[in-house]
């Protein structure tokens, strides 16, 4: 089956597994945005979407089993009746080397009463879906769960089809990271691809990594109320300073997310921003490139000394004329004297106002 | 398929299976078999079927990184992960913290409990007890609900109890709906302490990057009283919920009933006692502001943390792992010189062995821990309760807190929460039920929501005592020593957690995270001895109206639920085909208690 990029659906089903390597955060952070919010979407309050038929096992109001699983076999065996975008949550696991058994299943095969591997389930649902969405940094790269010293041989969505790979809808796969995803960045992913599958918004515009670009097309120091500390030359040498924290381990400076300009949820919370380091975790090498987190970046040390010298000049000079904001113009005052500089017919001084 | 008749005579043993579970975090399957004739569920196993090996990637690492790391377990009590490590990571780096962290860590843990118990219930548990689903398990209750007076609803303002179960239908239901917001003002709360849910950003070994000024604090604040109106009209609408269904279904104790085995371990430090040294250990579990405990059979067996530390034993059985026995030990004896057992997570060696799943042999990705009670060398399978029945259970029994507005009398908690919006000041007392059953688990969530929201009350007015007289030092520094070890114990929403350290040379040597869904959720041990889950469904009776052929397994699944199961800690259900595996014409359904 292929659709276009831009169809005209009425109806769309959204089959969301979470069985990946995860923690199911990602799934917990969907129930977190109010902007918009999921409960919005599935009861068709927001305006230009198609309707809307959420599968996702934290929310379903199913018990699990046959009766849950039922809409993601029919997908298998193209007998959905409607197209369907898939959303993957968690790494995808080597299940080449897994002994005899498994690393992650979803599901029991019907047939034979063993487990399904989220992979069988991939391998089949992703080309038929019109549109496939790695939400969280451990689908969309592997994560934390593929550092270093991982048994499972766990790897991103992308790592598992190929760069090749295009959807049924012709698209890549629309990878949103953030560990776990930020909620109202995931909400609103999810609400252009379905306002694009209802012909109602032009083709998600990605990077060359599947990021949406208006998303992580910035960095986090370009978006952090911090930067000021660093452009003077001050840094926190601790945590107990609001200043700067790139020498106590902050990644920001080189990290794509938005997180300092969008807070975690309606703007509160966040990253470096509240106190955080960041830990590049929306990035494609977290966590092993980062690690020990609480060091000071390789890069950090050389931009942070280049920027000393301007910084504690522009930060003195700074001090004066925010000495001299400080001091109100000296004709605010309640002396029988006009001071400021007006020269009224009547005059300036009480004896003369008077006469 | 055999007919709906001949499955219904007593003796015929029905398969039936739900793999995966909906409505909870991480991947469950529970598989059942059931005796339609006596409506009785004979034999349970609970299998977890997600393996990602975080004791096994961490070997090796910066130790500082462990809090961050193992945030990662869990998508939604992740923080209560890097809680639990900083306590160990305190312990091992020789430091405390300043009582400005320990109650930003507190305020944070609070906002966490409320929010997390508020969707579990609201959002996910209650939606089987919701008017569609009771419709069509159980039609006549329904009726009767319909006709039923809810005795709280001046308060709450549900007239009858079919009210409030249509104010639970999923994504419709006006509670469902108001409750998804108030999980989210509660993660705003959330984050304001530990700068994002449910990976905080904010926490360190040593203390907060939290900027504590009063600005975030009185933001705290404003967001909790704006949910006291609906904390108070929850706990009274639990309250009208549950005791219909045990005057309405006579025998609904016997749901999800295991006998009573419960562990907690602790939470809300306290700011002034907490020195983190293992030698005090003792001392300061008990001022903990929920008092860890171990009760068996309705006693309060300990609240000593060291023995608690102590009587923990990981063992194998059904799990796809390898024995440790002949690796190394990493700690023959605590730092007060008393011996520690080979099956001590300090000791443990994770050494995972994918395998075929076989329910009579290995089924499960969970290992299985168990509790030595020291005064009769008893090997317990210790459950939570879901947490928060564990919780009110060790701390109503124990009589040790005592706070503006949560006080352990010694048989009862006592909560008040203050006037707000709409209620005037309102006090609540649970005391511990007879039972150690899934509407009492589910009862308990309630109350603590209630409780957390009285400590989050006081750690707030603490804390700005606080900055508000220049106190704002949220960080002690320190240095990794070459060796040490360390653990914390702490409650994570659903139930007991520990993260067990050991450091070489700077490095993790060994990290053992026992989340409480191990315990709860574990396969059957070495012994036999069934995992919580499985004991509490294996033998109970079964109330839901619909037969073999429609059956949905509504009892079954509350009695699971009651659990808040959270599988990336820690089991999959499958409605399979029902299928006859035996026919028994005598009973040998001798149920193991």
């Amino acid at each position: 089956m292929h659709y276009s990029p831009t169809p005209r659906f009425e109806e769309i089903h959204v089959l969301w597994i979470s069985e990946g390597m995860s923690c199911d955060g990602d799934s917990v952070s969907l129930t977190n945005s109010g902007q918009p919010s999921i409960e919005d979407v599935v009861a068709g309050l927001i305006p230009g979407l198609p309707k809307v038929h959420l599968h996702n096992k934290v929310l379903d109001p199913s018990f699990g089993g046959d009766e849950f699983l039922k809409p993601f076999f029919q997908a298998a065996n193209d007998q959905l009746g409607a197209p369907f975008i898939l959303v993957i949550e968690g790494s995808i696991p080597n299940e080449n080397i897994n002994g005899d058994g498994y690393w992650t299943s979803f599901g029991n095969d019907p047939a034979t009463g063993e487990p399904l591997t989220l992979n069988w389930w991939i391998d089949r649902l992703a080309p038929r879906a019109w549109a496939v969405l790695a939400a969280g940094t451990c689908a969309t790269f592997g994560g934390i769960h593929a550092m270093a010293g991982n048994v499972t041989g766990c790897m991103g969505l992308n790592d598992y089809l190929g760069k090749s790979f295009f959807s049924a809808g012709g698209l890549p796969v629309v990878n949103v990271p953030g560990c776990p995803v930020q909620p109202e960045n995931i909400m609103e992913t999810i609400a252009w691809a379905l306002a694009q599958a209802a012909g109602n918004a032009p083709i998600i515009p990605l990077d060359e990594l599947g990021r949406p670009t208006w998303l992580f097309g910035k960095t986090v120091h370009e978006g952090c109320d911090r930067a000021a500390y660093y452009e003077q030359g001050d840094f926190a040498h601790d945590y107990n300073s609001p200043k700067c924290l790139v020498k106590t381990g902050c990644w920001g400076p080189v990290v794509n997310c938005n997180v300092t300009k969008r807070g975690w949820q309606s703007g509160i919370g966040g990253c470096p921003n509240v106190g955080g380091i960041c830990i590049a975790c929306t990035m494609p090498g977290f966590p092993d490139k980062v690690m020990p987190f609480m060091d000071q970046p390789s890069g950090a040390s050389l931009s942070s000394m280049l920027i000393q010298p301007y910084g504690k000049l522009i930060r003195a000079l700074r001090g004066i004329t925010n000495h001299s904001l400080n001091e109100e113009p000296k004709w605010r005052h309640n002396r029988a004297q006009l001071t400021t500089g007006a020269d009224p017919r009547w005059g300036n001084t009480r004896k003369q106002a008077q006469q | 398929m055999i007919a709906d008749r001949e499955k219904t005579e007593p003796g015929t043993i029905v398969e039936r299976s739900w793999d995966p579970i909906t409505r909870i975090v991480g991947n469950l399957g529970i598989y059942t078999k059931i005796d339609f004739g006596k409506r009785e569920v004979v034999d349970c196993h609970s299998t977890s079927s997600l393996f990602r090996g975080y004791s096994i990637f961490m070997k090796g690492k910066d130790p500082r990184d462990a809090g961050f790391i193992t945030s990662r377990i869990c998508g939604i009590c992740g923080d209560n992960h890097t809680t639990c490590s900083v306590y160990a990571q305190n312990m091992a780096y020789g430091i405390r913290m300043t009582p400005l962290a320990e109650h930003i860590f507190n305020l944070g843990e609070a906002a966490e409990y409320i929010f997390d118990h508020t969707i579990f219930q609201d959002n996910l548990v209650f939606v089987d007890f919701c008017e569609q689903i009771v419709k069509d398990t159980n039609p006549s209750l329904l009726a009767k609900a319909e006709r039923t007076e809810a005795p709280h609803g001046s308060i709450h303002g549900y007239r009858t109890i079919a009210d409030i179960m249509r104010a639970f239908n999923p994504f419709t239901g006006e509670l469902y709906l108001q409750a998804l917001k108030v999980s989210r003002t509660t993660r705003e709360m959330f984050c304001l302490m530990e700068g994002r849910h449910v990976h905080p950003s904010t926490l360190y070994p040593g203390g907060t990057g939290t900027v504590a000024t009063p600005q975030v604090f009185t933001d705290y604040l404003s967001r909790l009283l704006s949910v006291v109106d609906f904390v108070k009209k929850a706990v009274v609408m639990n309250d009208d919920v549950f005791d219909f269904f045990y005057q309405a279904l006579p025998g609904y104790e016997e749901v999800g009933r295991r006998r009573i085995l419960l562990g907690c371990w602790g939470a809300f430090q306290d700011a002034e006692a907490c020195d983190y040294r293992y030698e005090h250990m003792s001392e300061w579990g008990r001022k903990m502001k929920v008092t860890p405990g171990v009760v068996i059979d309705g006693k309060l067996v300990t609240t000593d943390l060291v023995q608690i530390n102590l009587g923990m034993r990981i063992l194998l059985g059904s799990s796809y792992y390898q024995d440790w026995n002949s690796e190394e030990m990493f700690v023959e004896r605590d730092p007060l010189g008393n011996a520690v057992d080979r099956r001590h997570p300090w000791n443990v060696t994770t050494l995972p062995k994918p395998q075929k799943r076989n329910f009579d042999d290995k089924y499960s990705w969970v290992m299985s821990p168990r509790w030595v009670n020291p005064d009769t060398g008893e090997t317990v399978a210790l459950d939570t309760g879901g947490g928060a029945f564990a919780r009110l259970f060790a701390t109503s029994l124990a009589g040790l807190v005592d706070t503006p507005y949560v006080k352990s009398t010694g048989s009862s908690v006592r909560i008040t929460l203050p006037r707000s919006h709409v209620l005037p000041e309102q006090t609540f007392e649970w005391r511990p039920p007879q039972w150690s059953n899934a509407l009492e688990r589910d009862r308990a969530r309630v109350y603590f929501v209630a409780y957390a929201a009285g400590m989050a009350l006081h750690f707030v007015e603490e804390a700005l005592k606080l900055v508000r007289t220049g106190y704002t030092k949220t960080f002690n520094d320190f240095a990794v020593p070459e060796e040490a070890i360390g653990c914390g114990f702490h409650e994570a929403v659903r139930g007991v957690l520990s993260h067990h350290l050991v450091i070489r040379d700077k490095k993790i040597a060994n990290y053992q995270p026992w989340p409480p869904t191990c315990w709860n959720g574990n396969p059957r041990d070495s012994d036999g001895r069934l995992g919580p889950y499985e004991d509490a469904v294996k033998g109970m009776p079964l109330f839901e109206e619909n037969g073999p052929d429609d059956f949905r397994g509504v009892d079954i699944m509350r009695a699971v639920r009651s659990f808040d199961p959270c599988l990336p800690c820690g089991v999959h259900m499958y409605l399979g085909n029902g299928k006859t595996l035996q026919r028994v014409h005598s009973p040998t359904l001798g149920v193991e208690r």
